[in-house]
């Protein structure tokens, strides 16, 4: 149980947040941070630990998101059972494309434009679709019960993706520790030698998919609950596959807090941004890519990379040595 | 270019932010106490996709907002309460409806008496979900979707015309046209933007045209943006309609115009029903003679009405183009004033209350008399215009009409 | 609707199209093959070349097929720089951060040039924009055939360059064996540098030719990313002439299918041959096997 306790204080101290503001500024603004951790963290399992980079996450996420919605709308099922098989959908599709993508070998770039091509795949046939509503998307009734997994209250909302993100953590905790991890970080180090050694890289690869893909999509029902509207370029649109990978390099890749630290960093500046440029379009978002840039350009290994470096020189000045192989490297 | 911002104020700088918001609610800054005397500036929020793939059409939205409030402003502010001035407080939606989302939190926070804009219909059904949490009085400028004044919220008021009302009116005035003309248009292609607009639209034309006695040949949706029109074009000549109906947004329309040019396609004549470019004035600047002749049935303003070429004056004296989002705006603003004056109050439910019963008749629009039944305005109408001669005309309905249709096309 | 009179001009107006994605494709394949990055800014610089040309016509009356002659240089330039001082730099060598570079180089030039010119959208209005050759019964825009020569202009003239000259020699030996040809005295970061500028200077003269017939605003470019990367896949990443191939080879199935599905679903053939190649000839048409 040890081994959760950041986790748990992590989140203990961010359920808290409710109880000391009202502010539904703050904490719409946390929502959004909070579900872009999520969707990391499911990028993160993958291309974090496994090494292999997704440029289309937004398969996952709007499969999961449109699941929840079209079987609400058009076939009345419960809210919370659609929640659940939407992360099933989600995770059968990251199956799906993984198999066809790790079955043909692709790696590197060539793995990371497969993906960008599903997603877009997907994109396309949502917006002519009649099941997705075409181009006019899917809305849900707004119906503020907890039954049917809507709140009057931000709170809730904040609380439930608060428990999912927590969750997030503590299963890539558990899979840190795990044989599967193991073989997962071997693969991304060095996949021959990995192969060389017995692992089956394949299953591997595709185990990591899967469920990287099932919390990318719980992700997605999420968002469908709470802006209760998708439609094709919400719910695959490049926009979130670039915020699914953005939050975890920014964070730390292969680190189990990465994408959380990346997404309130990202969010942050974003805001910060806003602040300082006031109303004229645009500008905003220049000073944002700039500081994206200068974050890269400082932080290498993310976010979590400068936490591990200071712990190192605080704990352990004489042996400061920059961190070994392992976590966030490659 | 200027640009001109307006000032941060140290109030609106800790309100503007989330952690502005937080720090003032959790009392580590604490912003001065605002006492609600006479004449306490009444602050609205004013929401449009400034950046991102809308941007044009949220810029110009703000535009209109901003003149309006300008207007008022001079004139002396609401006078109900004490020549209170209105204090805008601008928000960019980002194109995406979590940025309009947020937004709409902010401008709640900031205690604003209601919120107009959003432009886009994915913006505003969102935007204005979240404003009715707080009952905040929520109008939406343009988005046409029909399910936006369908959801039963009491806080959303919409001042133009849905969809649904706009494809009847195009489908009752093309009827007018055709059978004026001795009924030479029989057959028909629509091309449409695959959104939500262009799709809705497009499904309403597919059940209605065949009932009022058109054929249609071909529905051709097309994503935006489309890289090139050729083969939309090379399939309305392969199949010579008498009519193209286009349905999409602004590029789409004009590469669309042009490439028929290109290609010597002229069919009798081309029919928009909210034709991105069909009635616009940069459109027909920049590119005469592809947009000569071209009818659309779209938002538009009252060319008999004074203030309406009034604003479009001052509009082209800046040197930007009269868009529809700019008169639409301009109008919800009115509106809005209006309301507020009626409520005497800078206070939500009483604007709400105004709203529902307002039959405000000061504002730019060729519309019948304001009248709000479950958030739709009922004489929200759209008209029929034509390019004749370099200038955008109204062709229908005639109590708006300032020149008469020139329908078939003349071969060229 | 099958006649081939249609079929004929429905390929002939792919040919013309895919030309322009080729040269769109050629500056992306050529910066993928030398430096192994996803140039995400790629869409922001086509935006940023289409605005120069439209501002050279715009303020200096110049035709963007004679103001190429200066635009291409000045990218050249601005590719060299951006991979020298800010790519090269702040990357670290690190392939993810490269791509967090671009992507932040992208917002930035984007919305950069929304605070410059704002969002209007921009055309210029060429005489000899309506000017239409006949063949059969397809009407060819004078821009458009204008753009397809060239295309192979270009090309071949990027090709004869890596064969025949200095630079080219040292960018294909850095594209091959980075370590040898550092080795051998080839100062990497600079070559890295004139291939990034070669890349955007080809992507500077697409978007001159792009513009008599196009538009631009702040976001015009990045509708023609997604098909340059299939493209760069399918001919074959680094190869000159897999980018010319495959981009009219793109644009003749965008073509088809556009008109036999439909332009919203027809889009669905480009990724769904993207897939197909990735999955069974990733190394593309020309390109090395893997």
């Amino acid at each position: 149980m040890r081994r959760f306790a950041s986790t748990l204080a992590v989140v203990a101290l961010l359920s808290t947040v409710p109880l000391i503001t009202s502010s539904n500024v703050v904490l719409n603004f946390l929502v959004v941070a909070l579900l872009i951790a999520l969707v990391g963290q499911g990028w993160n399992l993958l291309g974090g630990y496994g090494g292999q980079y997704s440029f289309g996450h937004a398969a996952f996420f709007g499969t999961g998101a449109y699941a929840t919605a079209v079987l609400q709308v058009r076939y009345g099922i419960n809210a919370w059972l659609g929640f659940g098989i939407g992360i099933a959908a989600g995770a059968l599709v990251g199956a799906l494309i993984g198999a066809l993508s790790f079955r043909y070998g692709l790696k590197g770039s060539y793995f990371a434009l497969v993906t960008l091509a599903f997603a877009e795949v997907l994109r396309i046939i949502a917006s002519v679709a009649p099941a997705t509503g075409a181009g006019v998307g899917t809305l849900i009734k707004l119906d503020l019960r907890p039954e049917a997994f809507q709140f009057q209250s931000r709170a809730p909302f904040y609380w439930i993706v608060l428990g999912l993100v927590g969750v997030s953590l503590m299963l890539v905790r558990i899979i840190e520790d795990s044989r599967f991890g193991a073989y997962l970080v071997a693969v991304r180090e060095n996949e021959d030698a990995a192969e060389a050694l017995g692992v089956n890289t394949t299953i591997v690869k595709l185990g990591a998919m899967t469920i990287s893909a099932a919390i990318t999509a719980a992700g997605g029902c999420f968002y469908a609950q709470y802006f209760l509207f998708v439609d094709a370029g919400i719910a695959y649109g490049p926009w979130i596959s670039v915020e699914a990978l953005l939050a975890p390099i920014i964070g730390g890749v292969g680190t189990v807090f990465g994408p959380l630290l990346g997404a309130l960093v990202v969010k942050t500046l974003g805001e910060f941004a806003k602040l300082a440029t006031g109303d004229a379009p645009g500008l905003d978002l220049v000073i944002y890519g700039c500081v994206l840039i200068l974050v890269v350009a400082v932080a290498p290994r993310g976010i979590a990379g400068i936490l591990s470096d200071l712990r190192h020189r605080v704990l352990a000045p004489k042996t400061a040595a920059p961190a070994s192989l392992g976590r966030g490297h490659g | 270019m200027s640009r001109q911002f307006l000032p941060v104020s140290r109030r609106r700088f800790l309100q503007s932010t989330a952690l502005g918001a937080a720090a003032t609610v959790t009392g580590v800054l604490s912003a001065p106490a605002v006492l609600r005397a006479q004449g306490a500036p009444v602050k609205i929020g004013v929401l449009h996709p400034v950046s991102g793939a809308l941007s044009y059409s949220g810029q110009q939205g703000r535009i209109g907002a901003v003149m309006a409030i300008d207007e008022i402003n001079s004139a002396g502010g609401i006078k109900a309460l004490g020549g209170a001035k209105i204090e805008p407080m601008l928000g960019d939606a980002q194109s995406t409806p979590e940025g309009g989302n947020a937004e709409v939190e902010k401008m709640n926070a900031a205690s604003v008496a209601a919120i107009v804009g959003g432009y886009a219909s994915s913006i505003c059904l969102s935007a204005s979900q979240t404003a009715a949490r707080y009952d905040l009085p929520y109008i939406v400028d343009v988005g046409v979707v029909d399910s936006i004044v369908t959801r039963g919220l009491k806080n959303t008021f919409r001042f133009g015309p849905g969809f649904g009302v706009i494809a009847k009116t195009a489908l009752d005035n093309l009827v007018t046209l055709n059978d004026q003309a001795g009924k030479p248009a029989k057959t028909v292609m629509i091309v449409h933007e695959d959104s939500a607009f262009g799709s809705g639209l497009a499904k309403l034309l597919n059940t209605q045209l065949p009932e009022r006695g058109f054929e249609i040949l071909e529905t051709i949706p097309h994503p935006t943006p489309t890289r090139d029109f050729n083969n939309v074009v090379l399939k309305i000549k392969a199949q010579n309609p008498d009519l193209v109906i286009p349905a999409n947004y602004y590029n789409e329309y004009v590469l669309l115009a042009r490439t028929m040019q290109q290609q010597r396609v002229r069919p009798k004549g081309i029919y928009s029903v909210l034709g991105g470019a069909a009635s616009s004035y940069k459109f027909v600047k920049e590119f005469p003679e592809a947009a000569q002749y071209i009818m659309d049935c779209n938002h538009w303003f009252d060319p008999k009405n004074p203030k309406a070429l009034a604003l479009k004056k001052k509009v082209e004296e800046k040197n930007e183009f009269y868009t529809y989002e700019v008169y639409m705006n301009y109008s919800c603003v009115l509106l809005l004033a209006d309301a507020i004056e009626r409520a005497a109050a800078a206070d939500r439910a009483k604007i709400i209350a105004a709203l529902e019963g307002s039959t405000f008749a000061g504002h730019v629009m060729p519309y019948g008399p304001t009248r709000f039944v479950n958030g739709q305005n009922q004489g929200a109408a759209p008209v029929n215009t034509q390019v004749l001669s370099n200038d955008i005309q109204v062709i229908f309905p005639a109590s708006f009409a300032s020149a008469k249709p020139v329908f078939p096309m003349p071969r060229a | 609707m099958l006649s081939p009179a249609i079929l004929l001009a429905a390929v002939l107006n792919g040919l013309m199209t895919g030309a322009v994605y080729a040269l769109v494709a050629l500056g992306l394949t050529l910066i993928y093959g030398v430096l192994h990055i996803i140039n995400f800014a790629h869409g922001a610089l086509l935006t940023a070349a289409m605005f120069a040309a439209f501002f050279a016509h715009k303020l200096l009356g110049l035709d963007p097929y004679i103001a190429v002659v200066f635009v291409a240089p000045l990218f050249f330039l601005l590719g060299y720089g951006l991979q020298r001082f800010i790519i090269g730099p702040a990357a670290h060598g690190e392939d993810r951060n490269i791509l967090l570079v671009t992507l932040g180089l992208a917002v930035v030039i984007e919305n950069a040039l929304l605070y410059a010119f704002r969002a209007d959208t921009r055309t210029i209005n060429l005489p000899y924009a309506f000017d239409v050759v006949e063949v059969g019964p397809a009407f060819l825009a004078l821009p458009r055939i204008v753009a397809f020569v060239l295309a192979f202009a270009v090309a071949l003239g990027l090709w004869l360059m890596m064969r025949w000259t200095d630079t080219g020699k040292a960018i294909r030996a850095v594209a091959k064996e980075k370590l040898g040809a550092e080795l051998a005295g080839i100062e990497v970061a600079h070559i890295y540098a004139v291939t990034f500028g070669l890349g955007t200077a080809c992507v500077a003269i697409a978007a001159c030719l792009l513009i008599p017939s196009y538009y631009v605003n702040p976001h015009a470019g990045n509708a023609f990313v997604l098909i340059a990367f299939t493209i760069v896949v399918l001919g074959g990443m680094g190869s000159v002439a897999g980018a010319l191939i495959g981009g009219l080879f793109v644009g003749v199935v965008e073509s088809l299918s556009g008109y036999y599905l439909g332009e919203s679903l027809g889009q669905i053939s480009i990724f769904v041959m993207f897939i197909l190649v990735l999955l069974f000839r990733p190394s593309g048409l020309f390109g090395e096997r893997a």
